[in-house]
């Protein structure tokens, strides 16, 4: 049997008081592409960046190909992180695309994208290059690799970021509502690279606002609604017909 | 390099404002200036000085780089640990910073020359070691007090910058796996730097105007020189005027090259 590409069992996450996510588990096998969805507040960007331990969870485990990010207790009996190269060998599997880019803003394009590999995977720099150039062409910058971030629009700098998640190869790629902080006629150029990239049976995990893209690219749709998964399933499951009242809401409202 | 559509508004690069309309105007003051003073003052007396002045300048210069240089070194720490901690040495530096910045240079150049210089000369250890040579002139002290003023400048500046460095980017850093010295030298301090960078540069101008203090200690600065000069010459006002237009022509100097420094380093 395949080793499924990312296993997420039990995760909880609180910020002081409130419970933000209250038991959470996601498999996604290889070639997978899930979209989680839900309301603003639901927990899906806090479970995403769980997941590579951006926020470290109060509770549960992440297994990506096999292996469990070890964890140990705090003082305080808080989860953490037990094996800080661990956690940085299996971040540098997962390439994370935020709703903001976060591109660095003091390197051009090309330094963007060549950073992690040469820096945290130890790629020669000629060879780095030789990738990011042909990223770039795939998601239609290549013509922009000498230039600053400051300088693209939105839409450029999102799939400038989606490059340089893809330069470090990674098994699962996790996108944080990709599209949210742009311009509405940049949306479309993102989603186009995205759904190349399911096209070709990457492995995803994407939380998402875009109903219509959800629907189209996932092959499995998770709904979070106050912390939990209420209700999981194909695109036409939960589009076509949602059993629960929540996800009915939530689908009536966007529509 | 600029893309076509969107330009968006952060341009924060040295703007060049067009000085060409005044241009013929302000020479022709400039050179006003000139004629009346050469005509109207005595300058003999610059043919017996002006190997000393030149030296004074590099004195000055000296100064002025290796205490900028220095500072800078010195703020780094200053700055990271009051961005992030650990309390431990947040405390002090914030404490060292407040203290640099809330008193005069003179009195801490004081403190150190008048204060510290006679408390070495008590203790015949100090006296006899290798390092009394050296410790009994007054340059040191002077670069020092220049190097920690500088620095606790420096540091609280350094301290906006790395704060001020958007954390999504530094989110990105360890999202793909690299280690905080991984990120802080790549992502968080260029950043930082390039951020403080224009600042920095006017507290290098504001520093240039602060070296003479040394002469107080006995540092032959050009500052001093020309004190030496108007000791002479019991002249007032051609020294000091020479000795402004000295001071002006290394601030415009400094100015351009640093400007230049700065579009070069920040390119965006």
């Amino acid at each position: 049997m395949e080793t499924n590409a990312i296993e997420i069992s039990n995760l909880h996450k609180r910020f002081g008081p409130l419970d933000v996510l209250k038991g959470v588990s996601l498999t996604a096998r290889q070639g997978d592409v899930v979209s989680i969805i839900g309301g603003s507040g639901s927990g899906k960007s806090t479970f995403l960046r769980c997941i590579n331990f951006l926020e470290t969870p109060s509770e549960g485990s992440i297994t990506v190909h096999g292996e469990a990010i070890a964890v140990r207790r705090g003082k305080d009996g808080a989860m953490l992180p037990a094996d800080r190269r661990q956690l940085q060998r299996i971040r540098a599997r997962l390439g994370m695309v935020f709703q903001s880019f976060n591109l660095w803003q003091h390197m051009t394009v090309l330094e963007n994208v060549i950073e992690a590999p040469t820096r945290v995977l130890g790629v020669r720099r000629d060879e780095a290059i030789h990738d990011a150039e042909t990223l770039l062409r795939r998601v239609g910058l290549y013509e922009k690799r000498d230039v600053y971030p400051a300088f693209m629009s939105g839409g450029q700098q999102q799939r400038a970021a989606i490059a340089r998640a893809l330069a470090i190869k990674p098994l699962v790629m996790l996108f944080d509502e990709p599209t949210s902080a742009l311009d509405p006629e940049l949306v479309g150029e993102v989603l186009s690279v995205i759904r190349d990239l399911a096209q070709e049976k990457r492995t995803m995990i994407l939380v998402t606002h875009e109903m219509k893209f959800a629907r189209e690219v996932s092959s499995h749709v998770v709904f979070l609604h106050n912390g939990l998964i209420a209700e999981q399933g194909t695109p036409a499951e939960i589009f076509g017909s949602p059993q629960c009242e929540p996800l009915r809401k939530f689908i009536s409202s966007i529509n | 390099m600029l893309s076509t559509n969107t330009l968006p508004a952060v341009s924060s690069g040295p703007t060049v404002r067009s000085v060409k309309p005044f241009a013929p105007i302000r020479y022709a003051l400039v050179i006003a200036i000139v004629c009346l003073a050469v005509y109207f003052g005595r300058w003999d007396w610059i043919g017996d000085y002006w190997m000393r002045l030149a030296n004074g300048i590099g004195v000055t210069l000296l100064l002025l780089v290796s205490s900028c240089v220095l500072g800078f070194a010195l703020a780094l720490p200053l700055g990271v640990v009051q961005a992030t901690g650990p309390r431990l040495l947040a405390w002090p530096a914030r404490a060292f910073c407040t203290v640099i910045r809330g008193t005069p240079l003179l009195l801490q150049l004081w403190m150190l020359y008048y204060g510290l210089g006679a408390v070495f000369a008590q203790f015949p250890e100090i006296r006899a070691s290798i390092f009394w040579p050296v410790l009994r002139t007054a340059w040191p002290y002077g670069l020092v007090a220049l190097v920690l003023s500088f620095a606790g400048y420096a540091g609280e500046i350094m301290r906006g910058a790395f704060a001020g460095v958007p954390k999504g980017e530094l989110e990105a850093a360890y999202t793909f796996g690299m280690n905080r010295r991984t990120a802080f030298f790549r992502i968080w301090l260029p950043r930082a730097v390039q951020r403080a960078l224009p600042t920095l540069t006017g507290e290098t101008i504001l520093q240039l105007k602060s070296t003479p203090l040394v002469a107080t200690v006995t540092v032959i600065d050009v500052f001093a020189v020309i004190s030496k000069v108007r000791q002479d010459t019991y002249l007032t006002y051609e020294p000091l005027i020479l000795l402004a237009s000295l001071y002006i022509i290394l601030t415009i100097t400094l100015t351009r090259l640093l400007r230049i420094f700065e579009a070069r380093a920040i390119r965006r």
